[in-house]
């Protein structure tokens, strides 16, 4: 792997959320953003992946069960190559546009169509199930909210993953803490998240998810997992790369208007001169 | 018209038979197998059958990510947990992505009898007719079941098959053509028509020989598919006998009766009355005495039709 190459890779998932998000008018950058790194792993790092055969046999698959942060994946996958990324920037969100406001299965390469929360997930339980009856080496990726976690169904399809020892599907959490009306621990705690998952039949780590190693040591072992399924627990920031977005909550679903943009893009393209 | 068999019997048995041919068939239950009848199934192909324990909801979730995923999927409840409680996960899984899931509903109606009315469901036809691409499919007795079912999970595209608890007479015989989308003319008749679903169809049949002696001529129709519903036979209905009665076990509000009544409004209006639960709860009680006190049987159609006739 090359550090260099996905940090900058995540650098240009942000740009291409800011872009995509200040051009639509609307949409969620926080999560968008805490997500980009583990993200840019996914797509860049671990998944055996063909954007020019995105049906390939065998292939690995990422659902964003926080569907709200389809922005982050569909910047990844065009940067990636799977469609143009001035597209999805342009067409974002619009009216006629296939890049709706969560992601569509209609678009080659996204798996599923998803934004209620807990479904992807559920889904991503019943991708598993058939690679498992198909003998599909192919790993089911899972990206779910923290705030998603106070789904009930989040939790009938964790514990049905672990009856059925799904261990081709790995769960990973964009822990930061945050969700529309504000701090987790306020709304209604999820924490400990770990504990809740392993005591559910699952093996589960915590790391950083803004540090690419780290991301790629867990996704790695999470890969070679036997008999469970995994659940890693990324420690992230909400709005992680935009100063003024970082840790508010006020950020989980507005968009940055023109001023609010220039600084953000200053921001980012600072940070990719840097990783040169 | 004999022997009396539940229709979920019906499906359990029809399931066996599709799954030796179609090797792609999954089914899954939510610990209802016994009475739902995937049990068959399960006994026979265990390898391609899934208990998902008491969480309906996850388990049409899985099932939608087990057909995107290339298996067609019959998974079964009964229709207050499928229609009722998973109802979102149905609407966004399952009809937004168009995934070939078979939602198989048992224990729909007031036939579920003595478990009582947080059981009887009255809105699972209103609420999946509201779902765009979802075809939805109430067949009358057994034959019918196997054929439809065969249908339905040669068809590609999600749909929902609502099946019954109680035994109900064989009404169809082998020989009878029943064909998925296509509303069955039984009984020629000019002065009015009944048009029915699910068991219903039967207490027409009885209802219409009843009438022939008051010198009344009906024509019957079996609308098994409710979605799409078969337009022409309907408006020809309207047009030939002026006046049509419709008869289902599930409200009046949203169903069959809506269903026809909006083909009926827009191309060829005439008179509609509708049989079938009248906006109320159901109650515990055994399935014949709750048919006859919710206003569901033979003599019930036979009223509304007199009625109708009389006040052209």
């Amino acid at each position: 792997m090359d550090i260099n190459m996905l940090n900058k890779k995540a650098v240009e998932v942000r740009i291409g959320i800011i872009e995509a998000i200040h051009n639509a008018g609307s949409g969620h950058p926080g999560g968008s953003l805490s997500s980009a790194d583990i993200t840019t792993a996914l797509y860049f790092d671990i998944m055996n992946i063909d954007p020019k055969n995105p049906g390939m046999k065998g292939r690995d698959k990422c659902i964003f069960s926080k569907g709200h942060a389809g922005p982050a994946q569909l910047a990844a996958m065009a940067l990636r190559g799977y469609f143009p990324i001035g597209e999805f920037t342009g067409t974002l969100r619009r009216i006629d546009s296939r890049f709706q406001g969560h992601p569509n299965i209609k678009i080659p390469g996204i798996e599923m169509s998803t934004g209620s929360l807990g479904q992807g997930f559920s889904a991503a339980g019943g991708m598993a199930m058939a690679n498992k009856l198909d003998n599909d080496p192919g790993k089911i990726f899972a990206v779910l909210g923290d705030g998603e976690l106070q789904e009930g169904l989040v939790w009938e399809a964790a514990m049905s993953a672990a009856h059925y020892k799904l261990d081709n599907l790995i769960a990973i959490v964009d822990h930061n803490g945050l969700q529309i009306d504000g701090r987790n621990d306020d709304v209604m705690t999820v924490n400990p998240i770990g504990e809740k998952f392993e005591s559910f039949g699952w093996n589960y780590t915590v790391i950083d998810g803004h540090d690419m190693i780290a991301i790629h040591d867990a996704l790695t072992m999470a890969k070679e997992s036997k008999g469970k399924p995994m659940c890693i627990v990324a420690e992230t920031i909400k709005g992680k790369g935009v100063s003024f977005m970082e840790n508010q909550a006020g950020w989980h679903g507005k968009a940055p208007d023109d001023e609010q943009y220039a600084r953000a893009m200053a921001e980012l393209n600072a940070a990719k001169a840097a990783l040169k | 018209m004999a022997d009396k068999i539940a229709t979920r019997q019906a499906y359990g048995e029809a399931l066996v038979e599709i799954g030796k041919n179609n090797s792609n068939l999954v089914v899954m239950d939510a610990d209802l197998s016994g009475s739902t009848k995937t049990s068959m199934f399960a006994k026979e192909f265990p390898e391609r059958f899934f208990n998902m324990g008491i969480a309906e909801q996850n388990m049409y979730g899985a099932a939608a990510g087990l057909a995107i995923s290339g298996k067609v999927v019959c998974a079964s409840t009964f229709a207050i947990f499928a229609a009722c409680k998973s109802f979102e996960i149905i609407r966004n899984s399952i009809g937004y992505t168009g995934a070939n899931v078979k939602i198989c509903a048992s224990h729909a109606g007031i036939t579920v009898g003595e478990d009582g009315a947080s059981h009887q469901t009255f809105e699972d036809i209103a609420l999946m007719r509201t779902i765009p691409g979802m075809t939805v499919v109430n067949p009358s007795d057994a034959t019918a079941t196997k054929k439809l079912l065969k249908q339905i999970v040669e068809m590609e595209g999600p749909c929902y098959f609502r099946i019954g608890r109680a035994a109900v007479p064989v009404f169809y015989s082998e020989d009878d053509e029943i064909t998925l989308g296509k509303g069955k003319l039984i009984k020629e008749g000019s002065d009015v028509t009944i048009i029915a679903t699910g068991i219903m169809v039967n207490e027409a049949y009885e209802a219409a020989g009843v009438l022939e002696t008051e010198g009344i001529s009906v024509r019957l129709i079996d609308i098994h598919t409710i979605k799409p519903i078969d337009s022409g036979i309907v408006i020809k209905a309207a047009r030939e006998t002026g006046a049509i009665v419709t008869a289902e076990e599930h409200s009046v509000i949203g169903g069959l009766g809506d269903a026809v009544a909006q083909v009926v409004v827009k191309n060829a209006p005439c008179p509609v009355a509708m049989v079938g639960q009248q906006d109320t709860f159901g109650e515990s009680g055994k399935p014949d005495d709750l048919k006859k006190k919710y206003h569901m049987t033979s003599e019930d159609i036979i009223e509304a039709v007199r009625n109708i006739v009389r006040e052209r």
